[in-house]
């Protein structure tokens, strides 16, 4: 049994996710509760959390562990409070994608990957996000940022540190 | 200005909404799918000619046809909003303006295969498309469109969005099916085919946004209506995504057979090229397509204008054309170094490749490396003849098509740029900064390759 604790208002959600599937398949909900999990557990997975959702879905860990192996979107290791993800796929190369990760890198003395010293920000490259037309951009939390420059990102790394930046979109 | 049909209300003040929605005859295809036989429907869907919007082209109304409707399961209409197809990003902006035109099309396409439970299966990084699409089928349920008896008719249906987290592959049906029962994305070995097995063993059509978001006009106006607009085998209208070095880039909802010169050059559409420089290539529909160099594109090898059209864009074959896919348009100027397009092309279906079959696993992962090689200075010439041995290995033998779609742009690329790839490898010295043909395009270094064939 793990020993974790979820929120009530991520309890109630679950329910209603698993409620959309028929009987015997609430497995299907798997995907979708593992993002919300993540979203109120720092971003990433813990083997606790892991367990504690097999313990609901009544599966198996492994089957919990094999599908936030699988898909990108899941942390396993800390990241930062914001993780600005810059896709780097061609439309996006075309259009000086490149040129605003690095620059953000600097200003943020991290390399891609890293989480800054303080926790708050992390930087990734990642593949093409549905806003090839819309280039550079790049990914905060459920939300994009698009036609990036310069003082875009110096603009949104201020409100970051802020507390000005909504990271989750309302349900 | 030509016909819209999926777009036509997008500018209508809160259309994302239900009333608004409503008030322009919205869900009118539901009430009067409820009062036609489900058959009816798909003759209708046959008539209009529709063809997947999904990339593959493949006639709906046939597809819908295939349900197995005798084996007694129930069967379900699953909607491909997964959309990772590089250069694609047209179903993001449909769900986003006009939800419920995605949700009155689940409504009726399921009411046509006699589905009682169907979901829209959407990528995990459009979370905040999720929510817009969670919101309009509450509204729907709200408003009696969904749930048990719908309208009085006895109907019941059940309509939910649930989401990926991050893999192209689940873009591929069977992945997608997967991934929708909660696993891995590693799609299935066919047959046997959804229709007749699919989400939990249960016949199932997965369809692309676009498709279904077209089934309430044809519903409404009948196929033949639907099937006059287009020229040929490409009926009706296209959403394209247009990227890169374009003017005025973004989705187009545009006539099938629409002139390519027109599209890529007048204002009402991409506006020609940004910065005013010359093209040097197209991606004509998303990243697995063959690129197209500019002498192939405005006219096929015949020297007749090119098309918008599933027939237009493929005529000549891989040889001198392409072909129509997802409509990811992405357009090149002569900045662009078509090694570095390639090489980040391979390394996105080397980082999605879901590693079940070999020649996709290893090759996507082996050409990814020589690209890079040859990219940053380090290539040799054997190494283009061994590229073009890798995708030909990869293509055809497979489990999905994800590794056809890794070969096909490097096939490409070396079929019309193989003097480029050589260039890489002579000069290394001339290649070393990334962006090495924004200031010596292409076109001022070219000869020296040429030259030295001649010497040779
Ligand atoms: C690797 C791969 C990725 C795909 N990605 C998508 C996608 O994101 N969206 C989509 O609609 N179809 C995608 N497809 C095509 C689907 O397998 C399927 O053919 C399509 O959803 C059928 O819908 P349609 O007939 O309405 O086009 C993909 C196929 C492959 C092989
Ligand atoms: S072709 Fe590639 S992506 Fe498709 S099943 Fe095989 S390994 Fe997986
Ligand atoms: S290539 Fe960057 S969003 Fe598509």
């Amino acid at each position: 049994m793990s020993e974790v604790v979820l929120s009530e208002r991520l309890q109630e959600r679950i329910k209603t996710l698993i409620s959309r599937y028929p009987e015997g398949k609430q497995k299907s909900a798997l995907i979708t509760i593992l993002h919300e999990v993540q979203n109120e557990n720092d971003d990433y997975l813990t083997t606790d959390l892991m367990d504690k959702i097999a313990e609901i879905l009544s599966i198996k860990p492994i089957e919990v562990y094999e599908v936030a192996t699988f898909y990108s979107m899941y942390n396993h290791k800390p990241v930062g409070k914001y993780m600005l993800e810059f896709c780097r796929t061609s439309c996006c190369a075309t259009r000086k994608a490149e040129d605003m990760m690095e620059y953000t890198c600097q200003k943020l003395g991290v390399k891609e990957g890293e989480v800054t010293p303080d926790g708050l920000f992390s930087v990734r490259g990642v593949e093409c996000l549905g806003a090839c037309g819309y280039a550079p951009m790049l990914q905060l939390g459920d939300f994009y940022h698009e036609f990036l420059t310069k003082e875009k990102i110096d603009q949104l790394i201020e409100d970051c540190r802020a507390g000005k930046v909504e990271l989750i979109s309302k349900v | 200005m030509s016909k819209k049909i999926l777009l036509e209300h997008i500018n209508v003040p809160g259309i994302q909404g239900y009333e608004a929605y409503r008030k322009v005859g919205g869900y009118a295809s539901v009430e009067k799918a409820l009062k036609m036989a489900p058959l009816d429907i798909v003759e209708e869907v046959k008539k209009s000619g529709l063809r997947g919007r999904g990339g593959a082209g493949f006639p709906t109304g046939m597809k819908w046809s295939f349900i197995d409707k005798k084996s007694g399961k129930p069967a379900h209409l699953v909607c491909n909003a997964d959309e990772s197809e590089p250069g694609t990003f047209k179903d993001r902006y449909l769900m986003e303006k006009l939800p419920h035109l995605l949700i009155e099309g689940m409504i009726t396409g399921s009411i046509a295969l006699e589905a009682h439970l169907s979901y829209i299966y959407i990528r995990g990084e459009y979370m905040w498309v999720y929510r817009i699409l969670e919101r309009a089928i509450n509204e729907a349920y709200a408003n009696g469109w969904l749930g048990k008896n719908i309208k009085g008719s006895g109907y019941d249906l059940d309509v939910h969005v649930t989401c990926g987290a991050g893999a192209y592959i689940c873009g591929e049906e069977t992945a997608l099916i997967e991934s929708l029962e909660g696993k891995r994305g590693n799609p299935r070995i066919k047959p046997p085919f959804p229709a007749v097995s699919g989400l939990w063993g249960n016949p199932t059509v997965v369809n692309n946004v676009e498709s279904i978001a077209a089934i309430p006009y044809i519903v409404n106006n009948g196929g033949e209506e639907y099937a006059k607009i287009g020229v040929g085998k490409s009926t009706g209208t296209k959403l394209i995504s247009a990227s890169g070095h374009i003017k005025n880039p973004g989705v187009y909802e545009i006539e099938l057979g629409l002139p390519v010169d027109e599209f890529m050059n007048s204002d009402e559409y991409l506006g020609g090229m940004y910065s005013d420089r010359p093209l040097k290539a197209v991606v004509p529909g998303g990243s697995s397509v063959p690129i197209l160099p500019a002498e192939l594109f405005y006219k096929n090898a015949k020297g007749e204008p090119r098309l918008m059209t599933y027939e237009s864009l493929s005529d000549g074959g891989f040889a001198s054309a392409s072909m129509m896919g997802s409509g990811g348009f992405i357009v090149y100027d002569d900045t662009t170094c078509v090694v570095r397009n390639t090489w980040n092309f391979s390394r996105f279906y080397h980082h999605e490749s879901c590693g079940q079959c070999s020649p996709c696993r290893e090759g996507t992962g082996w050409m990814e490396k020589i690209l890079w090689r040859i990219e940053h200075g380090y290539g040799n010439m054997e190494d283009i003849d061994l590229l073009w041995e890798i995708q030909r290995k990869i293509e055809g033998n497979t489990i999905c098509p994800l590794g056809d779609a890794a070969a096909w742009p490097v096939a490409a690329a070396i079929r019309h740029f193989r003097d480029e790839f050589e260039f890489h490898v002579k000069y290394p010295e001339k290649i070393k900064d990334r962006n090495h043909f924004v200031a010596e395009p292409w076109e001022k270094v070219k000869h020296l390759v040429k030259k030295e064939e001649v010497l040779v």
